[in-house]
């Protein structure tokens, strides 16, 4: 029996009137890479968000349904967001490094979260660093601007700021789009060794990256969960004739 | 035929300042020395300098930061980051832009019935400081939201995602590249302000008045101003035509006090933008 992260029972998300999500129910298993797959605009980022709570930020929306994670009901009055995005880390489509230096980003979630103790600090901005496959890259510049890093770095840099606050579910949105097909490579070497430490789950746009670094994979269309399973079944023998015509792109 | 139409009226704008800034330029640079500058007026304003006009300007918009600045910026924030945006909120912009547009005389007046009489203020450097602020609050408001509203949404997203609260994302992720704009917003304001002569005339601005008491004693006194001495100097000495030149020496002061304000401003605009441009 698969030990479950996350699982989600007939959740529907809305913004004002318009329903983005219509009666989502899936599991996201512990330690696993779980890909959220379809066209733009089909829910599979508002899904992600969900998880998080980053919808939250954004006015008038509304959401029903069931979204547990650990035994624990996300959308339930008495739970602290805050606590939820500490245990929760995301990584943005868009590497959105913040205006300091490299050993700033790293440790911005630290300090927020009240650690004070300079040794603590760097010793786990290197692990995060070592972890995201950056550190050697920038051991030696640590107090330049991360905005002087080249984009695959900022990204894997964004990777090791949300790894620093130790989360337990890695929230990733495209976050290969906007690379190059080396640091492409290198982010999907990276998700590759995380799942060893963290259930992740990964929104893409690229069919091939999906099945080569995801377990499991979810299709999604027009705000509907068209089909969820293991990667390979997915690709190679969907149950759907939507996932089929998707994953061979005859749309999307 | 339409670019040179728009092209003739802008050399006619900038004429006319330059016209405006050459004549007090030419005028009023040969009385300003360092006696104008740290004198009193001596002899019925006859002789002498504007120190005091100049100390007074500078305590009254002291008092203006002081009450505009944290309001201003406690009010944009509150507007930019927490109210639920609706109707309310919107009409509640509406009417701090409108604000802006009031005549300062008014504010005068409100200032006079406000802070003079019904809190007791009297006329004096604070209720003239407060009316001034008054007068500057869209400005620094209107700033500070525009400053708010440029820091990009993924500066906030990172900072929630990494379970930052709310206040802890505006405070550390929001405002330190924000404060630039509302600085640059604020003290254009402030520019405005010190130049102003209507509000001031009445909560406190006196004709001569030339020995300012010690801080803090001074806050509770009547003071001399740079704007309002400029328009005794010119329209209300009984020897007007041989205190003009003194009239255009003190011209010439506020205008430099105005133009490097404003400098200022731009400066810390351009500096931070540089600091902050690979965003």
């Amino acid at each position: 029996m698969p030990d479950f992260k996350i699982t989600t029972r007939n959740f529907h998300f809305y913004y004002g009137k318009f329903k983005a999500l219509n009666d989502i129910s899936m599991d996201i298993e512990t330690n696993r890479v779980t890909a959220l797959i379809g066209p733009s605009g089909c829910g599979k980022s508002t899904f992600l968000r969900s998880l998080n709570r980053m919808n939250d930020i954004i006015p008038d929306t509304r959401v029903e349904g069931s979204i547990v994670l650990d035994n624990q009901e996300i959308y339930d009055r008495n739970v602290d967001v805050v606590d939820l995005r500490r245990r929760i880390g995301m990584v943005f489509q868009k590497s959105n490094p913040f205006p300091k230096t490299i050993l700033e980003n790293v440790a911005y979630g630290l300090r927020i979260n009240g650690e004070r103790d300079k040794g603590r600090i760097i010793r786990r901005v290197e692990q995060s660093l070592r972890d995201a496959a950056l550190w050697d890259e920038v051991k030696d510049r640590l107090d330049d601007s991360a905005m002087d890093l080249s984009g695959g770095q900022q990204q894997r840099l964004c990777i090791a700021r949300a790894l620093a606050v130790q989360p337990e579910v890695l929230l990733m949105d495209e976050p290969a789009s906007a690379l190059d097909p080396i640091a492409t490579q290198k982010i999907e070497e990276l998700i590759f060794d995380l799942k060893k430490m963290y259930t992740i789950v990964i929104v893409t746009h690229n069919m091939q990256q999906a099945a080569r670094v995801s377990d499991y994979t979810a299709f999604f269309y027009l705000g509907e969960l068209v089909e969820f399973g293991e990667t390979d079944q997915i690709f190679t023998n969907p149950a759907k004739k939507k996932t089929e015509d998707y994953v061979t792109g005859r749309f999307g | 035929m339409g670019f040179s139409m728009l092209g003739l009226t802008t050399l006619a704008v900038i004429l006319v300042l330059v016209f405006i800034l050459f004549d007090i330029f030419s005028k009023g640079i040969s009385v300003i020395s360092w006696e104008f500058i740290t004198d009193k007026p001596r002899r019925g304003m006859t002789e002498g300098g504007i120190w005091p006009a100049i100390v007074g300007t500078f305590w009254v918009s002291l008092v203006t930061v002081f009450f505009s600045v944290p309001i201003g910026m406690f009010t944009a924030i509150y507007l930019n980051e927490y109210a639920v945006q609706g109707r309310l909120i919107r009409l509640i912009r509406l009417a701090i832009r409108n604000l802006s547009g009031v005549p300062s005389i008014v504010y005068g007046l409100f200032g006079f019935a406000l802070f003079t009489l019904m809190l007791n203020l009297g006329l004096s450097v604070i209720s003239s400081g407060l009316t001034l602020g008054l007068l500057t609050l869209p400005w620094t408001i209107t700033a500070s939201e525009e400053a708010l509203k440029t820091v990009p949404r993924s500066y906030r997203e990172g900072a929630l995602a990494l379970g930052a609260t709310k206040w802890q994302t505006i405070r550390t992720n929001v405002l330190p590249y924000a404060v630039p704009g509302m600085l640059t917003g604020t003290i254009l304001g402030l520019a405005r302000a010190a130049g102003e002569t209507a509000p001031i005339l009445f909560t406190g601005v006196a004709f001569f008045w030339p020995i300012l008491p010690e801080f803090p004693k001074l806050l509770t006194r009547q003071f001399m101003a740079l704007p309002y001495h400029l328009f005794i100097m010119s329209t209300q000495h009984h020897e007007i035509v041989k205190v003009r030149p003194l009239a255009y020496g003190t011209a010439l002061v506020l205008i430099v006090l105005i133009v490097s304000m404003n400098g200022l401003a731009i400066w810390i605009r351009y500096h931070f933008r540089k600091k902050y441009k690979r965003i």
